[in-house]
């Protein structure tokens, strides 16, 4: 655990993307090849489950630390992350551990089979044995939260520098249905058996929003154009008379959308399609939230069926007659895909995303500025030429988003923020007008500066108007533009409606209180939008 | 009768007709230290401890300024006061007033742990203390000072491995001159940014041993100075300021990267854990060495800590001031004003 606790001091104390990568390359060079095996697991987000109840590891946290429960819980809200409380009220350890981490994951992994007395002594002893960034990581596993700053992109790169071995290549070995029960690193990495997994996905090239004029990408002709639809990014796969699918977020959810078994019925063996996963009923998307159902069932009840039927819409063909195709140009590609998809009949669930014609790039962002009307969050643009790559990279595909939803509302409650922003007023609640009275319809933490946040900290200390708990009642004063990407319908909320990733997009000092929106221009965007 | 009161200016002693530390403008005003939100400019008369004047002075300008010798006490109306060291920085104090034989104590700023430059901290006896907390959680624990100084000095000596310039950003008062006191001049010269050099040269005039330094002025060629770190102000770090000095490596030092979301957001390559506050143990033999009964808390996470001070027997109270609002406010400075 030394090594790897080393490793995670070195990643944390960086912000270079450099020294990250050559942190983790000597990792790669030098740790034993089951701890390798875990690291990459945990760095791809294959984190062992969590094996004891958050709540009771409060209770023994407090206790070990003799502190009350209540003080123990004041301190997760200011600190933010439960592994890091954890570690930061324990007594020093009394004792040094040379365990492995694959040592520990297992001594974490044998706690179900334990009962709590043991289980309890086993983690005690931990603690006392770890010392604080040991102890810290032991509890991140613990908890099943482990995440660190480092994007699959930059492990990946470091283990091509460890291995020598090609980094796409090596993205593509990591993806899919492996943990480090299944395999070794040698298999893995090192030797792999290109048979051995039918369900692998390949890595999904991701786009970056287009921040300068698309007037500056050349010729509209050069690309192709498609709504960006407000789905699951995942990929169909067809290999061995069997079908998987694959979230972008690299998880299994073959079972979650029984409707894509039907494509085993037309679509021929060897065949990998990248697409949006999307609710779908009379040639429209259903709103996000209808899909989110779906999401959270691993079997899906008949009715719920009915309600939120779901296809893939098809961006792009990876795979045909058992051949990765990613190298030949979009336009090679997509014709494959094109013709594939007409051959399909009409019920069959997977929809190509329509091509957007256009002459001029004044045509397309006409239909982006409507992208709205149809449901879709905006416009992809892809070069014709270009390559299926790996990961996010710049220059060949580019995500074109609508602008968000803007409302001008009115700061009414303030509370404390954590980790990152431990000491300063970050949590705000905002109101719109209903009449003469403000009914609060969303919160927002991000969008502002440091020296922002420092700005209304001072303010919201000396604006209390009362206390409850955490929250303070402010006075009625501040405006912020708040920009949102969605609006729904929402009962569990006063103001009837519940919007998507609202942000504080500016702190409008020129607006008085009285300026601010009303509750009624927010019903006629959830009438158009909702 | 309340020996001191909490009014709009500030902390009030009617008996003696004195505040200490106001924030608003007052006829007599004691006070702690010269860290900007307790030693403010408008009052009439000031009193302050010997070696903490120079710095008022410095801040102040032409003000009345009386000083005091550490333990001596003074008569003020029907009041008896006395100034105790604070261990916060050098000069700090706390203060300590009695009206007939009831005996209130005002920390101010404080540190329990000796750091070898500011007078160290004594308990005083008292039946109330008022008290901050700015760390008043249990998950603010200091390791020892000579630790810290060990893992600062050896990212200097890595940071030169790598062919950068190490740049530490501390607040200018207090916590410069102690990290200064912690640097091992046997790796390198110290250059010092403009807003801490001038305060060290405050404190040498006084008689402070402080460490050799070069002020960076704009004709400063690093490349005269091979080796050296730099001890910034906290707003110097990602600033243009540091760009004449090539390749470096940022490194902060306040209580507050004990937390690893904090020490994340300054985006420096690193946080040390050093603070001129009490921790949690040390606010908690702070208040249990004055024998104090009565607890008033400012200045920090004080609805908890009242809490956890009523758990333990103490008749707690809150008290809001505007102390409050600069410490926590102003990360840069935070946890050194
Ligand atoms: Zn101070
Ligand atoms: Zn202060």
């Amino acid at each position: 655990m030394k090594r790897f606790a080393a490793l995670f001091t070195r990643l944390d104390q960086t912000t270079r993307t450099t020294a990250k990568v050559a942190a983790l390359a000597d990792y790669f060079s030098e740790a034993p090849e089951p701890d390798r095996l875990w690291t990459i697991a945990l760095l791809s987000g294959r984190r062992p489950k969590r094996t004891v109840n958050a709540t009771i590891l409060r209770e023994w946290a407090s206790d070990t630390a003799k502190i009350p429960l209540w003080l123990f819980e004041e301190s997760y809200a200011i600190v933010g992350d439960l592994a890091e409380t954890i570690a930061l009220v324990l007594p020093p350890n009394r004792t040094e551990s040379d365990h492995s981490l694959t040592h520990w994951i297992t001594e974490i992994r044998r706690l179900p089979t334990l009962e709590e007395p043991d289980r309890r002594a086993l983690i005690d002893a931990a603690w006392d044995r770890l010392d604080a960034s040991e102890r810290f990581l032991f509890n991140k596993l613990l908890t099943g939260g482990f995440r660190v700053g480092v994007s699959r992109t930059l492990m990946t790169r470091a283990l091509a520098r460890a291995t020598g071995i090609d980094e796409p290549d090596l993205a593509l070995r990591l993806m899919g249905d492996w943990s480090p029960d299944t395999t070794t690193y040698r298999r893995l990495v090192l030797e792999p058996d290109p048979e051995e997994d039918l369900s692998r996905p390949y890595p999904f090239f991701l786009a970056y929003q287009l921040e300068d004029d698309p007037e500056d990408l050349g010729p509209v002709t050069d690309w192709l154009a498609e709504h960006k639809w407000d789905g699951i990014r995942g990929q169909l796969i067809l290999r061995g008379g069997t079908h998987h699918v694959w979230s972008r977020g690299e998880e299994l959810m073959t079972d979650r959308f029984p409707e894509l078994a039907a494509a085993r019925d037309f679509v021929p063996d060897g065949t990998v399609i990248d697409g949006e996963i999307l609710a779908w009923t009379d040639d429209a998307p259903l709103p996000f939230a209808a899909l989110q159902k779906r999401i959270g069932r691993k079997t899906v009840p008949k009715k719920l069926l009915a309600e939120a039927p779901v296809i893939l819409k098809a961006y792009d063909l990876l795979e045909w007659q058992g051949g990765d195709i990613r190298a030949t140009p979009l336009k090679d590609r997509r014709a494959l895909l094109d013709t594939l998809v007409e051959s399909l009949p009409a019920d069959a669930p997977i929809r190509l995303s329509p091509r957007l014609a256009a002459d001029t790039w004044k045509i397309l962002a006409d239909t982006r500025a409507r992208a709205r009307d149809i449901g879709a969050e905006g416009l992809m643009l892809k070069r014709l030429d270009s390559p299926y790559r790996v990961g996010r990279t710049k220059g060949d595909w580019w995500k074109w988003k609508v602008d968000p939803l803007t409302v001008d509302a009115v700061m009414i409650y303030a509370q404390q923020g954590h980790g990152r922003r431990a000491n300063l007023f970050t949590d705000f609640t905002f109101a719109v007008w209903d009449g003469d009275t403000l009914v609060p319809f969303t919160k927002a933490y991000s969008g502002l500066t440091d020296a922002e946040f420092r700005q209304i900290t001072a303010w919201v200390r000396k604006n209390t108007l009362e206390r409850y708990g955490p929250v303070r009642a402010v006075t009625p004063e501040h405006v912020f533009e708040i920009h949102f990407e969605g609006i729904q319908a929402s009962t569990r909320h006063k103001s009837g409606l519940a919007l998507r990733f609202p942000r504080m997009a500016r702190w409008r000092h020129d607006k008085k209180a009285a300026e601010a929106n009303t509750l009624g221009d927010l019903k006629q965007m959830l009438a158009a939008y909702g | 009768m309340a020996v001191l009161t909490f009014t709009p200016e500030g902390i009030h002693c009617p008996a003696g007709g004195f505040h200490i530390d106001p924030w608003r403008p007052v006829d007599r005003a004691l006070i702690t230290h010269g860290h900007a939100d307790h030693a403010r400019p408008g009052h009439a008369h000031y009193l302050a401890t010997e070696t903490a004047a120079p710095v008022i002075r410095h801040r102040l300008g032409d003000i009345a300024l009386d000083t005091i010798p550490y333990g001596e006490t003074r008569r003020i109306g029907d009041a008896t006061v006395s100034f105790h060291p604070a261990g916060h920085v050098s000069g700090s104090a706390q203060i300590r007033v009695a009206v007939g034989g009831e005996v209130w104590v005002v920390s101010g700023d404080y540190k329990t742990e000796p750091d070898g430059l500011s007078e160290p901290f004594e308990p005083v006896k008292c039946h109330a203390f008022v008290t901050e907390c700015t760390f008043g959680l249990p998950v603010f624990k200091w390791a020892p000072q000579a630790e810290i100084a060990a893992e600062i000095n050896a990212w200097w000596a890595a940071t030169l491995a790598q062919g950068r310039t190490p740049v530490l950003g501390a607040y200018a008062l207090g916590k410069a001159q102690r990290l200064l006191a912690c640097l091992d001049p046997s790796i390198g010269p110290i250059l010092t940014h403009g807003a801490v050099e001038t305060v060290n040269e405050v404190l040498r005039a006084q008689g402070l041993a402080l460490p050799d330094t070069i002020r960076v002025t704009p004709e400063t060629d690093p490349k005269d100075h091979p080796n050296a770190l730099v001890l910034s102000t906290p707003s110097g770090l990602g600033t243009t300021w540091m760009r004449r000095f090539g390749q470096t490596s940022a490194a902060f030092a306040s209580g507050w990267m004990r937390l690893r979301g904090v020490r994340r957001r300054r985006a420096a390559d690193r946080g040390f854990v050093m603070s001129d506050h009490a921790d949690w143990d040390g606010l908690n033999a702070a208040i249990r060495d004055t024998g104090a009964e009565r607890v008033f808390v400012t200045h920090g996470y004080t609805a908890q800590f009242r809490r956890w001070l009523e758990d333990q027997g103490y008749d707690a109270q809150v008290v809001d001031t505007e102390f409050e609002g600069e410490s926590l406010d102003t990360p840069d400075a935070e946890d050194a004003a």
